[in-house]
């Protein structure tokens, strides 16, 4: 592609009720390659609604989904959002990865085949190519040991960077991290933000809703700060961060700190 | 008559005792999986039909069961069955009845997985089949042993049913060997007979949990 900034994921005008709750009121929103874009606000935003629905686990009401300019779902102004066949689906799911906040890695599986799984199953990719990556990923998670061991004899934070190289395995083109450190306390919080600065370093795709402010600061190029199902205020971090404009996003940042 | 002349009789009903268990669980845990999923089905017209068939095999007596599936051919439908067809009604019985048994407990062991683990194959890009035989299966079975277990033993003690419709497994043996000797030795001697079965079932059952608990959630 010649523009070198081309959206990998592009979302317009997206809504998504619950009932007869709105929970997303037409939001748009474009992710470059490379880019690595910070969603904050409070419990109830619908920025975690916004992510589900960038990875298919929920179908918008209205609005469209782009991926790599190709359509997922498209809606007119005010109709119902129409996905793509089951095919186009799938292959979409192949662009991105998505990190939960409970890690959700199978139980069942060792940290090996957690990883090399969806490779040799999903994307029936060579054997020896799919473990040979899985290796060099879990070296780079600092996992490179624990390729035999059992998901619940890692700690939280070993488990999350299993379930990051999970995602990586698959060669997405954006990774979408949701509350990735909700569930870990503040030490095993630090490794993971670790691992997400390296993959920033690396250019990585990313899109990460978070409540690490500082850290979504320090790391994102953009942060969307979301309310009540609109996206209220985006931005270069920095300036976001410590110039925020509207009311709502100052009152947001000065709970935080106290 | 002697001990021995009564063990071996007693061992000679075993044998058919153990093929109608053996059978039984053959039959009815790949069609208890069936109903399990049926009963969760999102078409409608099957998960009411799976509803009532499990309200039927679970309301009404196991006894009775065996004794509509025997005569049911000929009072229904006027065809004269075999003597085989004794055994045989009392395998379509069982296998009927415990599969509406084993469906629940797989059911309940199903929705028992988190939802997470369904999200995170999904994500993964694993098709339904592939997430259901490769994700979710392999944890229902760890969670459903115990309950399948209860199930396992009581099904051992419900083969004496079969006497019921004159199958000639162990209980029917030993009953008439009562009658015939007026001497309750061979009720002893066969439930010694079904408490060991049971206890070869249990110890069995305990090993396969032990290899499910190389892990836990």
């Amino acid at each position: 592609m010649s523009d070198a900034r081309a959206n990998i994921l592009r979302i317009s005008k997206a809504r998504k009720s619950f009932g007869s709750d709105e929970v997303l009121h037409s939001i748009s929103l474009s992710v470059d390659t490379g880019e690595v874009v910070a969603i904050i606000g409070p419990s109830g935003s619908g920025k975690s609604t916004l992510l589900r629905c960038a990875t298919l686990l929920e179908q918008l009401d209205g609005g469209s989904l782009y991926y790599d300019g190709e359509a997922i779902a498209s809606g007119e102004d005010d109709g119902p959002a129409v996905y793509a066949s089951a095919q186009v689906l799938q292959s979409a799911r192949m662009k991105f990865g998505l990190v939960f906040q409970d890690f959700n890695l199978f139980p069942h599986y060792t940290v090996m085949k957690n990883i090399t799984d969806p490779p040799l199953h999903v994307q029936k990719r060579n054997r020896e190519d799919v473990f040979a990556e899985a290796q060099t990923l879990l070296e780079k998670m600092g996992l490179e040991d624990k390729g035999t061991s059992l998901p619940c004899e890692l700690s939280g934070g070993q488990q999350q960077r299993v379930s990051i190289a999970r995602a990586l395995a698959l060669n997405p083109k954006i990774l979408y991290f949701d509350e990735p450190t909700s569930a870990l306390d503040p030490e095993l919080t630090a490794e993971i933000l670790r691992v997400i600065r390296a993959l920033a370093a690396e250019h990585m795709t990313m899109v990460i809703v978070t409540h690490e402010m500082s850290f979504a600061r320090e790391v994102a190029d953009r942060i969307l700060f979301m309310d009540s199902g609109v996206i209220v205020e985006e931005g270069p971090a920095e300036q976001l961060v410590d110039h925020p404009r509207h009311e709502r996003l100052r009152a947001f940042l000065n709970k935080l700190e106290t | 008559m002697s001990i021995e002349t009564i063990i071996t009789m007693l061992a000679g009903g075993m044998v058919t005792s153990l093929q109608i268990f053996c059978f039984t669980l053959v039959g009815a845990l790949p069609l208890g999986l069936l109903v399990s999923l049926g009963r969760g089905s999102s078409f409608t017209p099957l998960r009411w039909f799976v509803r009532f068939y499990i309200s039927v095999m679970r309301g009404t007596p196991l006894i009775l069961q065996l004794f509509i599936v025997y005569f049911g051919p000929y009072y229904i439908f006027g065809l004269q069955m075999g003597q085989d067809f004794r055994f045989t009604a009392t395998l379509i019985a069982f296998i009927l009845n415990y599969a509406a048994y084993f469906g629940e407990i797989f059911r309940s062991g199903i929705e028992s997985i988190p939802h997470g683990q369904y999200e995170a194959a999904a994500v993964l890009g694993y098709s339904r089949t592939q997430t259901f035989v490769r994700i979710i299966l392999p944890q229902v079975f760890k969670r459903i042993i115990p309950p399948l277990t209860n199930e396992i033993i009581t099904l051992v003690k419900d083969t004496a049913l079969a006497f019921t419709l004159g199958v000639a497994e162990m209980f029917t043996q030993a009953k008439a060997i009562v009658s015939s000797q007026g001497s309750l030795l061979a009720f002893l001697i066969a439930g010694i007979f079904y408490y060991v079965f049971n206890a070869l079932v249990a110890f069995i059952m305990e090993r396969v949990e032990k290899a499910f608990a190389y892990y836990h959630e």
